[in-house]
């Protein structure tokens, strides 16, 4: 029998559903944020082949002892305390080698920005969580005078300045520009933080 | 109002519904492409620690994972209430760590072997000594960039 209309056609009411099926699933399987943390470097095991001599002036020592106190500089310290402090340290100039530095310029305290280790310790049985809160204190006191000077040179923030640097989608032109202004903050405040290996005691 | 006093006789037309599997196309493959499935199951606790300053892990091809914590509810008949590290899907000891981080970087293309991040997410109540332990592992093996996973929030919380 031939046929008179040509090719029936297909009942799509149904897509609908099965659309929503698949839609449904996927809003429940999906996981879009992105994880973020602190960024650190270990240091390499090999010991370097110098012994350089640091100035123990210009060492502040941050100890955590396995109930959460704080030892900063032979003071007891509380947290909330922490950055001001290790900004006041690493702000000194205390040589007057340092063009930029707003600090006390205390000769007893760090010569030059370029020159001070923040070195910290912690017990075995100090909590994780008191250990991060020390580390992001001590990276925001970085980022604080990072901040301050990347305002002073180029009127934005240095975390701004980097997140774009580091962020993949930004183009590469930019990028480019970025990286020699990140850089020179940078150095201008370079993050020596020494993580001791802990202490058994 | 004579406008509205019109319709009185005939029925409510109909709403064109043809353009829904549209919309829901259009919403299915955006959800499809933003996807990420699970790949492990995460069997310790992990409540990860608060902080402020942190940096986004871009890229997740170019991070190798360490859980650590205290095993959740339905393994502590088995693996006990100390803090353990998971790697993949399984429990694992410190001197484990070194291993699977050379195994995972083998895994990875070449170009990107040297730029790998070891994220580490840890249990905010878990002891530094253990952490202290896989740092030395993961410098054994020169995997020396790390991050210390967080939530973003107030570092304060984290000293209760």
């Amino acid at each position: 029998m031939p046929r008179r209309k040509g090719a029936p056609e297909v009942n799509a009411g149904s897509m609908a559903d099965i659309a929503f099926l698949l839609l449904i699933f996927f809003l429940v399987t999906t996981t879009i944020e992105t994880d973020a943390g602190l960024d650190r470097m270990l240091p390499p095991i090999e010991p370097p082949d110098t012994d350089v001599v640091i100035k123990q002036k210009n060492i502040f020592t941050v100890n955590i002892n396995k109930n959460g106190q704080l030892l900063a500089d032979e003071n007891l310290m509380n947290i909330k305390d922490l950055r001001k402090a290790a900004m006041e340290f690493l702000d000194n100039g205390g040589d007057g080698t340092c063009s930029f530095c707003k600090g006390k310029r205390d000769p007893s305290s760090s010569d030059n920005p370029s020159k001070a280790i923040i070195s910290l310790k912690n017990d075995r049985e100090t909590k994780y969580g008191t250990y991060i809160t020390v580390q992001n204190e001590l990276v925001g006191a970085y980022n604080d005078l990072r901040n301050r000077e990347a305002q002073r040179l180029y009127g934005q923030d240095f975390v701004k300045m980097e997140a774009e640097y580091l962020n993949p989608e930004t183009p590469s032109s930019v990028r480019d520009e970025l990286k020699d202004k990140v850089k020179t903050i940078q150095d201008l405040f370079p993050q020596k933080l020494s993580e001791a290996e802990t202490s058994s005691n | 109002m004579a406008k509205f006093a019109k319709k009185k006789d005939g029925d409510l037309p109909a709403v064109s519904t043809a353009s829904l599997p549209d919309i829901v196309f259009m919403l299915l493959f955006f959800f499809m492409t933003v996807t990420v499935m699970k790949d492990s199951s995460i069997m310790v606790e992990n409540i990860l620690p608060n902080a402020t300053e942190i940096k986004k892990l871009e890229k997740k091809d170019r991070v190798i994972y360490i859980f650590a914590g205290k095993p959740t509810k339905e393994y502590e008949s088995v693996y006990g209430t100390e803090t353990r590290i998971q790697l993949n899907d399984k429990f694992a000891s410190v001197n484990e760590v070194g291993s699977y981080i050379l195994a995972e970087r083998a895994k990875k293309p070449q170009e990107l072997q040297n730029v790998l991040t070891t994220a580490l997410k840890v249990d905010k109540q878990a002891n530094m000594g253990l952490i202290s332990d896989i740092k030395q592992e993961l410098r054994k093996v020169n995997a020396l960039k790390v991050n210390y996973t967080t939530f973003e929030g107030d570092a304060f919380n984290n000293i209760q």
